[in-house]
This record gives C-alpha cells, structure tokens and sequence, in this order.
C-alpha cells in the first residue's frame, strides 16, 4: 500500500510541476507559462485534446486500426519465429544459417526497413506489417532457440523411458521447459513490435487507415504539441497495459510454477 | 471402472534379465574408454540388485543399457528372452538429478508416463496416480510445484513417477546420491517396503557399499578400466533392514575391502 502511495504521489507531483510551469494555474495568480504552447503545452490542453478526440471517436478508431496492426504482424511473427527458433535449437546447419541471419538482423532497428518497404510493398497495410514482422521475428526466433539449447538434457531422456517419441518430446517436454525463455522472447518481441510500428506510422502514411502513429506525425506537422504529448501518453498507456495484461499473468505463472525470481 | 483400477494396481509384473557379453566403448579427449568389458549377468524376477563400484566402472552406462537409452558395441541385454532394442514401458528409471518436470505440479508428473499407456480412461489414471502417491507417502502434495519440495519428498515424487505405468523392472540410478543422511535412511526403508509390496524386479546403482547391502538381495561390484564385474555378494540379512546394523556393517567392511582390492591392483 505504502508503496502504491508513493507511486501515485511522485506521478501527481509530477503533473503539478508541469500544471504549474505552463500555466494551468495563471488564473489563481500564478506565474504565465514559461514556454509558449508549440514548446510545452500544458497538462489541461492535453487533457483536453485527448477527451474530446476519444469522445468523437478519433483516437479509438486509430487505436483500433494501429492495434490491428500490431497484433496481425506480432502474431506472424510469433508463427514464424517460434518454430524456426526451435529448429535452429536442433539443427546445426539451420543455426549456422538463419541463426547468424537472425543475430545480425536483430541488431538492427526495425525501422531501418521502412524505406525498403515502402519501395516493395508501396505505401500499404503489407509494408507496415512486413516492419513490424521484422522486428518481432529475429527476437522471438533467438530466444526460443536459446531456451530449447538451455534445456537440460535429463528432462528428454527421463520423457523417452517414459514411453515418449521425438515428437511427443518436442511438445511436452522441451518446448514447456524452455517456456520461461520463449515468454521472456515474446516479450521482447512485443516490445520490439509496438516500437517498430510506431517508427512505421509516423514515417509512411497509409490510406487504408489512420494509425496512432500518424496522428502523432500529423501534430508534428501542424505544431499541435499537445497532440503529439497526447499521443505520446496513448502509446505508453498501450505499452503498459499489454504488458500487464498479456505477460505479467504469464510469467507470474511461471514463476510460481519453477520457483524464480521476484519477491 | 472400480474393478479394472483394481486389475490394474493388483497386477504385479515382474521379468527376468539376462546381460550377454556386453561390451561398451567410449570415445573422450583422451581416446577410447573401455565403459563395459564382456559383462556377462543374470538378474532373476522379483530380485533386488544393487550394482557398486566407483566412477567409470560401467555400472550406469549398463543400466543405461538395459533402460535402453543406449545401445552396446556388442553383446546383448535380453528382458524375458526378448532383446532390448530401446526404451520400453516395461522399464522405468528414476535418475540421479531430480529429473522431474518443473513445469508440472506433482500429480502432472506422475500422470507424465501414464498418459502414455494405453487401455486405461483419464479418470483412472488419476486414481492409479493417487495411489502411487499414497504409497510414497506424497498423497498430501498432489497438487504442489516441484520447486517447493526438499530433495527426499521431490525423490519420493520421482519413485512414484517411475512406478505408475506399473513397470516389470525398476532401474535406480544414483537416487540417493544428493540427500542428507536422515532422508536417506527415511528412503531405505521405504523402498524395502516398496519393493516388498510391488514386487518389482529392481537394479540400484551407487556407489556407496552400506546402500547396496541394506538394500539388496545381490551386490555386484564393478570395477573400473575397463569396467567389469569382479565378485558377486549374495546379501540374506532379514528384512526390513537398518543401515546401521552390525551383520551390514560387517558385510560392507567385506565388501569395501574387496574393492579397494580390485582398485588398488589397478592403480599399480
């Protein structure tokens, strides 16, 4: 509890010093902004800007479409990177192979595929995905290959006195055991995905949809600070709320289920 | 449904084995290493053996062998005249490590190899699972994670593992090994138990020469470079047994000074 308090305390003040800097409170005799609202808008237009967008249906519309987005191109990602990970884990020439392509590709931003795609794919849904499917593939791929080679290999030999064959080893076996691995890479996954695609959106404008990305460009472009900070607390709000969602319950259960890790 | 958990927990299956000729070679950084040298051996239904010897004698790669997790460079390892060609239901084996599924609660674990044998509903597998349970004394933490067991209950919950598909033989590889000395004498007993009221035939690796006889009927001791059998010590103290008894001690002091006989020639 003290802890909770102590988070939303340190937030509000935060808040308060930016209420109080820009201006919100000029009415009750404080200082005028520092800045002038292109610079720093204050917390009450931003505010502003994101109710009335989210009241005439604006912002969830982009969310819907940006989150369709996502979720398409993490879900090819993970389609692909999973089973390749687990056959570069098995096979060597695999791994000498698209384990290296793999290694080196994930060291490169994700974002620094969007002008080839944009020339392959023209300025479409495919183009955004294809950058998206870039950045969750090679991280997905490699850590699930990290976690099947991290498997001990008593676990396989314990499962074939038991009566199991290779490929009821595979799904029961090595696969569950390297789960804490392959949740942690589609996490990263995830994480490399949403900012990949939010570098996307920003840089190429699609017709087939307005994204969150491109609303945050858009107030770029018309010096609509406020919604590019709007926007800004969109996309982390997005952030969080999958990571709550989506992986804190799963690796909550596995570490209870193996006994690691926190608290 | 009553009736055939009744058939299936009643049935005693028991084999005998017969090691022909085995021979076993390991290639390491240092060249070949003979593992097993003509190992000829004949274990009856229903007996319990204990293998000994130190490290490299060959005694795990002979039960690896017949678990049939490896294969001999020659010879052969027969289970009622049939040769082992792999591993096979008939066969469980509890190893060393704790080599339990981390990623399974108790009762999943035990579940893990009878899922896999055939002619018997979920349902039922469930009730042979709690059995087996039951009998290791483990029943109470059907539903725990591994990770929150001590090493002796995780080995009780391996022991049930490896006796619920209601295997003929039962092979033990180091199970003791990593366990304090009260939890092991605990398991003692509680394996002369199992093994009286499951009627397994049973080969025991270790190399600690007491084990061996409080729990056997037979001591075969290995001995190293290249790895063979050198004597063979009938064991007919009344059971149940207790490590800490004379006539054991005594045997064990026998049996120690014949192999440090057999390793002391080596090392000249």
């Amino acid at each position: 509890m003290k802890r909770l308090t102590n988070s939303v305390c340190f937030f509000a003040l935060l808040i308060l010093a930016w209420a109080i800097l820009t201006g919100d409170f000029a009415f009750l005799g404080m200082p005028e902004s520092l800045w002038s609202p292109y610079v720093l808008p204050p917390p009450s237009t931003v505010a502003q800007y994101l109710w009335d967008n989210t009241a005439n249906g604006k912002i969830p519309l982009s969310m819907l479409i940006t989150l369709r987005r996502l979720l398409i191109g993490y879900l090819i990602g993970l389609i692909l990177g999973v089973p390749l990970g687990m056959l570069a884990a098995r096979f060597r020439c695999v791994n000498d192979t698209l384990g290296m392509l793999a290694l080196g590709l994930q060291a490169l931003p994700s974002v620094c595929w969007v002008p080839l795609a944009c020339i392959w794919f023209g300025q479409t849904e495919a183009a955004l995905l294809f950058v998206v499917i870039m950045g969750t593939l090679w991280s997905v791929l490699l850590s699930t290959q990290n976690g099947m080679k991290n498997v001990p290999p008593i676990y396989a030999r314990a499962a074939r006195t038991m009566g199991s064959g290779p490929l009821h080893t595979l799904i029961f076996v090595t696969l569950p055991a390297s789960a804490p691995f392959v949740v942690s890479g589609m996490k990263q996954g995830w994480a490399f995905a949403w900012r990949s695609l939010m570098a996307a959106e920003i840089y190429v404008s699609v017709v087939s949809g307005f994204g969150i990305g491109q609303y945050l460009h858009y107030g770029r472009e018309l010096q609509r600070m406020y919604q590019v900070i709007g926007v800004m607390f969109i996309i982390i709000a997005v952030g969080l709320l999958a990571d709550k969602i989506l992986f804190s319950p799963a690796e909550a259960w596995l570490h209870r289920r193996w006994g690691t890790g926190k608290e | 449904m009553q009736e055939k958990l009744h058939e299936e927990i009643n049935a005693f299956p028991t084999a005998k084995l017969s090691i022909e000729h085995v021979c076993k070679d390991f290639t390491t950084s240092s060249g070949p290493v003979r593992a097993l040298d003509d190992v000829s051996l004949n274990i009856n239904e229903g007996e319990f053996v204990c293998f000994v010897g130190p490290s490299g004698c060959g005694k795990s790669t002979l039960l690896n062998i017949i678990a049939g997790l490896e294969k001999p460079d020659s010879g052969m390892a027969l289970i009622d005249g049939t040769p082992i060609t792999g591993p096979g239901r008939d066969r469980m084996v509890m190893f060393q490590e704790h080599a339990l599924f981390p990623w399974l609660d108790v009762i999943g674990n035990v579940m893990f190899g009878l899922k896999q044998k055939p002619n018997l509903t979920d349902k039922e597998r469930l009730e042979v699972a709690k059995y087996y349970l039951f009998l290791v004394k483990m029943d109470r933490f059907a539903h725990s994670n591994i990770h929150e067991l001590s090493g002796g209950m995780r080995q009780r919950v391996a022991l049930a593992r490896s006796l619920a598909p209601n295997p003929k033989i039962l092979l033990m590889d180091e199970p003791f090994s990593a366990l304090d000395a009260m939890t092991r004498e605990r398991l003692y007993g509680d394996i002369q138990d199992v093994w009286e009221k499951r009627r397994k035939t049973i080969i025991f690796v270790t190399h600690n020469v007491r084990e061996a006889v409080c729990l056997g009927n037979r001591v075969v001791l290995f001995s190293p470079h290249p790895g063979r059998i050198r004597e063979q010590f009938p064991v007919s103290l009344p059971r149940p047994r207790n490590i800490n008894n004379h006539d054991l001690a005594d045997l064990s002091q026998e049996i120690t000074s014949a192999l440090k006989g057999y390793t002391a020639a080596e090392s000249d």
